[in-house]
């Protein structure tokens, strides 16, 4: 189970505005988030990572408190062992396909798993300049899951792809989802392009 | 022919180019995250031998490690280190005067890292330190790159500074630039042809090295 209730003032052409969510999301679950531009979708998966901090929150994972502002507790991103897969996919332009997943862990078969399940095999030894989109954003996702996560947040991870390419990302997506029993938050501009993937939905509207 | 000013600048430029790699490497990093007005202070700071009479430069280091009084005569009584017309005021009055050469295009292109890629990076269990010589600095080899290359021809190059602090001591402060000067001086204009050619072939063949390793850049190496 995890239990959110975070606020945190945002800057917005219009002045200032609230991120307010106050939520709980069942293990194995997963959640499509949706809501205008502004309104604060990156951000709350940010909170949840621990890479931003909110004005007042509380965060809790299973039993263990990852954030709560008014003990000025926050585990750090390190200790949350999270996966997130981010919107620009933040490759790291200096690692083949294959160094990014020893990079986030030394588990040999785990790895040559994740290659085979990402049908990234035979690009092992290439860098993300000579990787197609589609297949720079599938590895996005494999080394968040390098780490075995028991949560994982996209943000937007369709967002530069075709209509095909994003079906069949999808389709594999939804059997590794529940091989892992992961729980899936996934920002998305579109909720309808996400069909049959969430079982659970949470709107972020502007305040 | 007395060749030993060209090895005095060359083993200047290279402990200058060396000492300040490492010294702007933590520097640039801790610069390039937020704007707080102390670390706008701190880049001014940096920043000013850029702008400053390289011998008002070389004036303050000589007031400052005078062995006579302040810094300097604690220098000089509690480690007997001279700072003033020694080898090492030269490096001292070199790292101070080079310092934006290498801190510049070193913070300039880790701002120009996406955040994500730190952020990844941490998600992934890494520390800050682990982050920054496995993704970070691999990322900014071109930069790092340039800044040395700039650092140490930029080191060939001084002047005023190193006659301020170190004077015109053959084989201890009399670098390339000094003998020059000082060969004109004392019209001897085919020593200071040679020296000039020299310095002049080694910084070209340094800058123009430094646009063919950033010849795929969009920008100059330079801005």
């Amino acid at each position: 189970m995890i239990t959110i209730n975070i606020e945190k003032k945002l800057k917005a052409y219009s002045g200032q505005q609230w991120l307010k969510i106050n939520r709980e999301f069942i293990d194995g679950s997963i959640i499509k988030i949706y809501g205008p531009s502004g309104a604060g979708k990156t951000t709350f998966l940010k909170i949840i990572a621990g890479l931003a901090t909110p004005e007042k929150g509380f965060i809790k994972v299973d039993n263990t408190i990852w954030l709560d502002t008014t003990t000025e507790t926050s585990l750090s991103p390190q200790k949350r062992c999270i996966g997130f897969v981010f919107q620009d996919y933040a490759l790291f332009p200096n690692m083949t396909v294959r160094e990014h997943l020893e990079y986030a862990t030394k588990d040999t078969q785990w790895i040559n798993r994740l290659l085979t399940i990402g049908k990234l095999e035979t690009l092992s030894t290439h860098k993300p300049g000579h990787l197609s989109g589609g297949q720079q954003q599938r590895l996005a996702i494999l080394r968040a899951l390098a780490i075995k996560p028991k949560l994982l947040l996209m943000d937007e991870p369709f967002s530069a792809l075709d209509h095909d390419m994003k079906m069949v990302l999808i389709d594999d997506l939804k059997v590794l989802f529940a091989e892992l029993r992961l729980t899936v938050l996934i920002v998305t501009h579109h909720p309808q392009e996400l069909a049959g993937l969430g079982n659970d939905e949470l709107e972020i509207a502007t305040n | 022919m007395d060749l030993n000013p060209i090895w005095l600048t060359l083993k200047l430029a290279s402990i200058t180019t060396l000492i300040l790699l490492l010294i702007c490497l933590p520097l640039a990093w801790w610069l390039s995250k937020g704007r707080s007005f102390f670390k706008i202070v701190i880049e001014a700071i940096i920043t000013m031998p850029l702008v400053l009479p390289p011998s008002v430069l070389g004036f303050y280091l000589l007031l400052a490690f005078s062995p006579q009084h302040g810094v300097g005569k604690w220098l000089h009584n509690t480690f007997d280190l001279q700072f003033v017309f020694s080898f090492q005021g030269l490096v001292l009055a070199s790292v101070i005067y080079s310092m934006p050469f290498m801190v510049g295009p070193i913070k300039s292109a880790l701002q120009q890292l996406p955040a994500s890629l730190s952020q990844a990076s941490y998600t992934l269990g890494k520390s800050k330190s682990e982050t920054f010589r496995r993704v970070l600095l691999p990322n900014i080899k071109p930069s790092l790159f340039t800044a040395m290359v700039l650092t140490f021809a930029h080191t060939l190059g001084e002047f005023g500074v190193v006659l301020m602090i170190g004077g015109n001591i053959p084989n201890v402060t009399r670098v390339a630039s000094i003998a020059v000067y000082d060969s004109v001086e004392s019209m001897d204009y085919s020593a200071a042809n040679t020296y000039s050619l020299i310095l002049f072939s080694i910084t070209f063949v340094l800058v123009i090295g430094v646009f063919i390793f950033n010849r795929t850049q969009a920008k100059s190496p330079l801005e």
